[in-house]
């Protein structure tokens, strides 16, 4: 198990983070102590086991295609970086 | 009077009779976080919070309030939406952020009468196990002002423990009530999975989140939960469950104490004080049997991929579009996620998006992500197996006293191991609770957890309250000027 520099960029790039090269060589470090420790994982034989996400089955929750009041438009531009009167503003995206 | 001097029911009931006014109860504890020198909270709703006292006062003289805690006021953890109130998560990501809702804990307190008071410093986005990775300081432990307090609920421990907060409400992922309600000396319980809807409550881990009460003792955590608690259409993994008591006979209580409680690694201080208080619960009539876990072994690992995996896909929200921290520095909308999420987001939130990004990464899927859910579903048949002969698991809260400031963050994966007891309830949905049970040799608290079956809160919250009939470590507070 390694975890090279091009693994760190790789894996920032998919998580939308940014690293300095000295903080690169410091989380790569540290990823690979706790990636290994991870790895007593393997000793357990999970064989035919499913899957665990939820302790208790979960049901879809349906409810009636109703239209119904949702937020004021000021209210949900309220914590806005950046916004107009009516939409959020962020940098153009399509030329 | 000293409103410190009492628990919430009681004071309650003090409110109740007229005895004493909501005001003068709400004043008092605004001046007492005024005053608070642990870093436990980020904002004091004063203005608000006053208006509101007078509107509960009337509530209750009219008989429209009648909560056994109507008239208290509550601390609350930062990571649970306030309406006009700012929701931090401790994190410069959130630092400007105002929610333009409750969370529905929040309107249920206020709904039985409660007053929401303050917000509480925590670790960023829940995500640390001692108050150090908050964007706004670390919090103190009141018993020890160089220790931590632990986390990430750290300012809902400290301010219980110091006398600021009478009762608070934390959250909890894999220890984050229990662990700093047993560092401080103060109760903590985390209930079954989906007793309380998490709508509203700023997601680390979505299957492994739970709300929960910080108290003096278990009753008032029983009385909080029972407020807080109910299925919600919000929060589709809601449950309807039954009114949560704490005064169930527990005669004939049959106890696993786990054996790995007291191996290396486990502070001589720490088993000492949960063998004696293994006894005490044995004096009055509890059977005892020491037995074996052995998938504990694989609970840190499981949690740590489970965990990472979650908070990486619920912290992709945070973008820097709609709320949250911008950067001014990028050309691009792409430089602009990139750059907004790096500056707005601390070392630890990072370390763990990376690591949940691997673990869910093509490649590595299978082998990390999938087996931590394969070994969870291994984890919760042991805990099925133990309570079909047992009604309780007793083990230590953590296996040590709290640490020394600034001696855990250069080291994850220690500060990761320590939270080696308080995860396995998490992942099986267990409630739990952390009550005191001893110091060690520095006069630092030691806790004792118990964990119960799911839905069997009630056993839980009762054993822990018999044991503080017993027992009076819980009642010993902090000495001022430490």
């Amino acid at each position: 198990m390694d975890v090279s520099k091009e693994q760190i960029e790789y894996l920032a790039a998919l998580a939308k983070l940014r690293f300095s090269e000295s903080e690169i060589t410091e989380i790569s470090a540290e990823l690979l102590e706790i990636i290994e420790y991870f790895d007593t994982l393997k000793e357990l034989d999970t064989s035919g086991l499913e899957p665990l996400s939820h302790v208790f089955p979960l049901v879809n929750i349906m409810r009636e295609d109703k239209v119904e009041r949702s937020f004021d438009r000021d209210l949900i531009l309220k914590n806005a970086p950046n916004s107009g009167t009516e939409t959020f503003v962020v940098p153009k995206t399509v030329e | 009077m000293n409103f410190c001097d009492y628990s919430a029911l009681e004071l309650a009931k003090k409110i109740k009779c007229g005895e004493i006014k909501v005001t003068d109860v709400v004043t008092h504890f605004i001046q007492k976080a005024e005053q608070d020198d642990c870093n436990a909270f980020i904002t004091i709703n004063k203005e608000s919070a006053l208006f509101r006292a007078k509107e509960v006062q009337r509530g209750i003289d009219e008989g429209r309030y009648t909560s056994p805690l109507a008239g208290i006021p509550i601390a609350i953890k930062d990571n649970i939406c306030t309406k006009d109130i700012p929701t931090t998560c401790a994190s410069k990501m959130l630092s400007d952020f105002t929610p333009v809702y409750n969370a529905t804990v929040i309107d249920r307190l206020e709904n039985a009468g409660l007053i929401v008071l303050t917000k509480l410093n925590m670790d960023e986005f829940a995500m640390g196990s001692t108050g150090e990775t908050s964007f706004f300081g670390a919090v103190k432990n009141p018993w020890d002002k160089n220790k931590v307090s632990g986390g990430s609920s750290s300012g809902a421990a400290a301010a219980v423990s110091s006398g600021a907060a009478l009762i608070a409400l934390g959250s909890d992922t894999g220890g984050s009530i229990r662990q700093p309600a047993s560092y401080c000396g103060v109760t903590g319980f985390k209930p079954t999975y989906g007793t309380v809807s998490r709508f509203g409550l700023i997601a680390y881990a979505s299957s492994l989140d739970q709300i929960g009460p910080i108290a003096k003792n278990a009753d008032d955590c029983a009385a909080i939960t029972n407020i807080i608690r109910g299925i919600d259409e919000k929060d589709s993994t809601s449950l309807e469950t039954d009114f949560v008591s704490s005064d169930l006979e527990v005669q004939n209580l049959r106890i696993a104490v786990v054996s790995e409680g007291f191996q290396t690694g486990v502070e001589n201080a720490v088993s000492d004080s949960l063998l004696s208080a293994v006894d005490l619960l044995r004096s009055i009539g509890a059977s005892v049997e020491y037995i074996d876990f052995p998938s504990m072994k694989y609970f840190i690992p499981s949690y740590y991929i489970i965990a990472s995996a979650e908070a990486s896909s619920n912290l992709s929200r945070y973008d820097g579009v709609k709320y949250g921290f911008r950067s001014n520095e990028y050309s691009t909308l792409s430089d602009m996620y990139a750059d907004s999420r790096s500056k707005g987001f601390g070392n630890e939130v990072k370390k763990r998006i990376m690591l949940g990004t691997f673990v869910l990464s093509s490649g590595y899927y299978d082998a990390y992500y999938k087996k931590a859910l394969q070994s969870k579903s291994l984890i919760t048949k042991e805990f099925d197996k133990v309570f079909e002969n047992f009604d309780v698991i007793i083990c230590p809260t953590v296996p040590n006293t709290a640490p020394k400031l600034g001696e855990s963050l250069s080291d994850s994966l220690s500060m990761y191991l320590s939270d080696i007891f308080t995860v396995g309830a998490n992942l099986a949905g267990l409630p739990a609770i952390s009550v005191p049970c001893g110091f060690d040799g520095d006069d630092m608290p030691i806790g004792m957890q118990i964990i119960g079956n799911r839905l069997c809160d009630s056993t839980v919250l009762s054993v822990a309250s018999k044991f503080q009939q017993i027992s009076d470590h819980h009642k010993r507070r902090a000495e001022v000027g430490r």
